[in-house]
């Protein structure tokens, strides 16, 4: 309903061009370029046209947010500030999104769960911020260490969840994420994690896209709420809310609110399909037996379907990109021939598991696990020993190695 | 592909959103009818033949219509404004014409008057009061026209249709998406067009689940 000004070709005060955003991530040169995770993320964030960055210090996030203060001071990030904590961090972002501005944070952990309050809030505020999540374990006793237990606490807080693989997805994924949560029919809070050290703290290298190419900026008025009316829904519910009244029409407005979230998360299926190529990938569909995983429980399940191709074992792989949406029928599909589903994770509960155990027919074809958790490595060799144990085959112990 | 339709209710105590049923928004050129992807052309015949068929035919726009916050809004209430005086014109006796406005989504308390305007939150209420058999929203916030149709759908029988700026609305039964003063202008045309060829229905469609 906004007037339609569009401002690709134009330049913003850095002299970057703000682009088409498909030409800038599908036809645009790239360079490769050697980087952490973290430098990656920064480099995403100088192409985001990203109005506000609020951090908070936690392990291993504080790292990628001390290089957005950098690009702040470069000029590449319209306002950064330190927050008092987590939660006040999260809280601060809301009123920057309410206000009309894209924003960006990261957070990790025990961090993301002591914010946990306001993520639903933001969902059902329909306020479309980016939040990397580094996961690291959130239990006690205490680990700064990879572990994926928190993500399974953001599935149903309505925002999106996307789950990266390498810094790659990560750099792709965050400009993509803002096109997907910016549709009007989406209008939603992305949860962007990958697991912390793993993607933060190692180099790869990452093609990246020229630097004087930048996203358009957001459009605050394509919102499907108001955006800072004090008066109106979203905002007044925070001192007049629905429920307060006791009444079968305050009640039907507020579950209609709830539901409208979870719609717009069904509505972002179409678009992620788009920026993303759908919202798995798959190799070998055709075996027996299927690895499914996300994050980097994938890379290591890529490397044990080449060492047990040395054994003569064909395997197959799911990647997992989206949690939400979440892609069952894709899952379904690519499960169909399947007779074992190995579930590799980097959490003590299976999240990822029991998703898909809720996914799909005859579900105790579904191995969950392995498991590691609190920070330990998963060596491939242990997905391989899970495999062969579950096939009858007979698999080396792994319990000395390391000692 | 899913069997679920949206169709006028009342459908339930707490019916779905439409989009977790499976209903998806039209693309670009298309619309959508009771939740199954159609041309926008074939929208447009069937939105005028259901205003004509009513009772009671009501517009109801919104904020972004309402107020003249920039050029396009302006020229966007003037046509809404047109469709009605075209609504009026095309009617046969008997069928009352209505433009009730959605001036904001604030809750009103202690009670909204459903003479003066319609509230989001409150949809049913104006249905109910005014017999409104066939209604449609333009120029609201997408969120606010969503919750507000669905409640529409789960309490009353009224037919809905939105005319919406941005990607369209599951919870209608008809929607056009990415409106224009030009479609609005257009629906107006086909109203003309249909003029006296569309019987109206003879009693208003009954307006709550217990009647």
């Amino acid at each position: 309903m906004a007037e339609t000004k569009s401002h690709i070709g134009t330049q913003n005060k850095k002299g970057q061009t703000f682009t088409d955003p498909w030409q800038m991530l599908h036809e645009a040169p790239r360079t490769p370029s050697f980087y952490t995770g973290s430098e990656v993320i920064k480099e995403a964030l100088r192409r985001a046209s990203c109005d506000v960055m609020i951090a908070y210090p936690i392990t291993p996030q504080s790292e990628a947010a001390a290089l957005i203060g950098e690009l702040f001071a470069e000029g590449y990030i319209g306002d950064y500030f330190r927050g008092e904590s987590e939660f006040a961090v999260m809280s601060q972002c809301a009123g920057a999104a309410f206000g009309g501005a894209r924003v960006f944070t990261t957070t990790a952990g025990p961090g993301t769960m002591r914010a946990m309050e306001n993520f639903p809030m933001w969902a059902g505020a329909r306020l479309p911020i980016q939040m990397i999540v580094t996961c690291r374990g959130i239990n006690s006793p205490l680990s700064i260490q990879p572990d994926t237990l928190e993500i399974a606490y953001l599935l149903n807080t309505g925002m999106l969840v996307w789950h990266a693989e390498t810094a790659q997805d990560f750099f792709d994924w965050i400009l993509k994420g803002y096109m997907v949560s910016e549709e009007p029919d989406v209008h939603l809070p992305l949860a962007l994690c990958c697991d912390g050290f793993f993607v933060t703290h190692t180099k790869d290298v990452v093609n990246l896209t020229p630097t004087d190419m930048c996203l358009p900026p957001y459009d605050p008025y394509r919102s499907p709420v108001p955006c800072m009316d004090m008066e109106c829904p979203p905002v007044r519910m925070m001192r007049d809310p629905f429920v307060m009244k006791s009444n079968y029409i305050s009640y039907a407005t507020h579950a209609s609110w709830q539901q409208e979230v979870w719609a717009a998360v069904e509505r972002s299926r179409k678009h992620t399909i788009h920026w993303l190529n759908g919202l798995i990938d798959t190799e070998n569909t055709d075996t027996e037996i299927m690895i499914v995983a996300s994050g980097t429980a994938v890379s290591q399940g890529r490397e044990a379907i080449r060492l047990l191709e040395d054994e003569g074992v064909r395997c197959g792989l799911v990647k997992v990109k989206t949690l939400r949406p979440w892609p069952g029928e894709e899952i379904r599909e690519a499960t169909k021939n399947a007779k074992h589903i190995f579930v590799p994770e980097f959490n003590v509960t299976g999240w990822l598991a029991k998703e898909i155990k809720a996914t799909i027919p005859n579900s105790d074809r579904v191995h969950a696990g392995p498991h590691v958790c609190g920070g330990m490595t998963m060596p491939p060799e242990i997905i391989v020993s899970e495999i062969k144990t579950a096939l009858g085959m007979r698999a080396e112990s792994l319990a000395g190695r390391g000692s | 592909m899913t069997q679920y339709r949206v169709l006028p209710g009342p459908e339930h105590f707490l019916p779905p959103s439409a989009a977790s049923m499976g209903i998806y928004l039209p693309n670009p050129g298309e619309a959508h009818i009771n939740g199954v992807i159609v041309p926008e052309e074939k929208a447009y015949e069937e939105a005028a033949r259901q205003f004509l068929m009513a009772q009671v035919p009501t517009i109801f726009p919104g904020p972004l219509v309402l107020w003249a916050w920039n050029e396009k809004a302006a020229k966007k209430a003037a046509a809404v404004r047109q469709l009605y005086e075209t609504l009026k014109e095309c009617v046969q006796p008997g069928q009352k014409p209505m433009l009730i406005p959605m001036p904001d989504y604030r809750p009103k308390y202690p009670k909204i008057n459903p003479e003066v305007e319609i509230n989001p939150n409150h949809p049913n209420l104006t249905i109910w009061h005014n017999k409104i058999d066939c209604c449609m929203f333009v120029g609201v916030h997408c969120h606010q026209a969503n919750l507000s149709l669905k409640i529409i759908r789960g309490g009353t029988s009224c037919y809905t249709v939105a005319m919406c700026a941005q990607a369209g609305h599951e919870d209608a039964m008809l929607s056009f998406r990415d409106a224009s003063v030009e479609k609005i202008l257009k629906l107006g045309d086909w109203i003309r067009k249909l003029k006296g060829t569309v019987k109206p229905r003879l009693t208003s469609a009954k307006t709550s689940a217990s009647n």
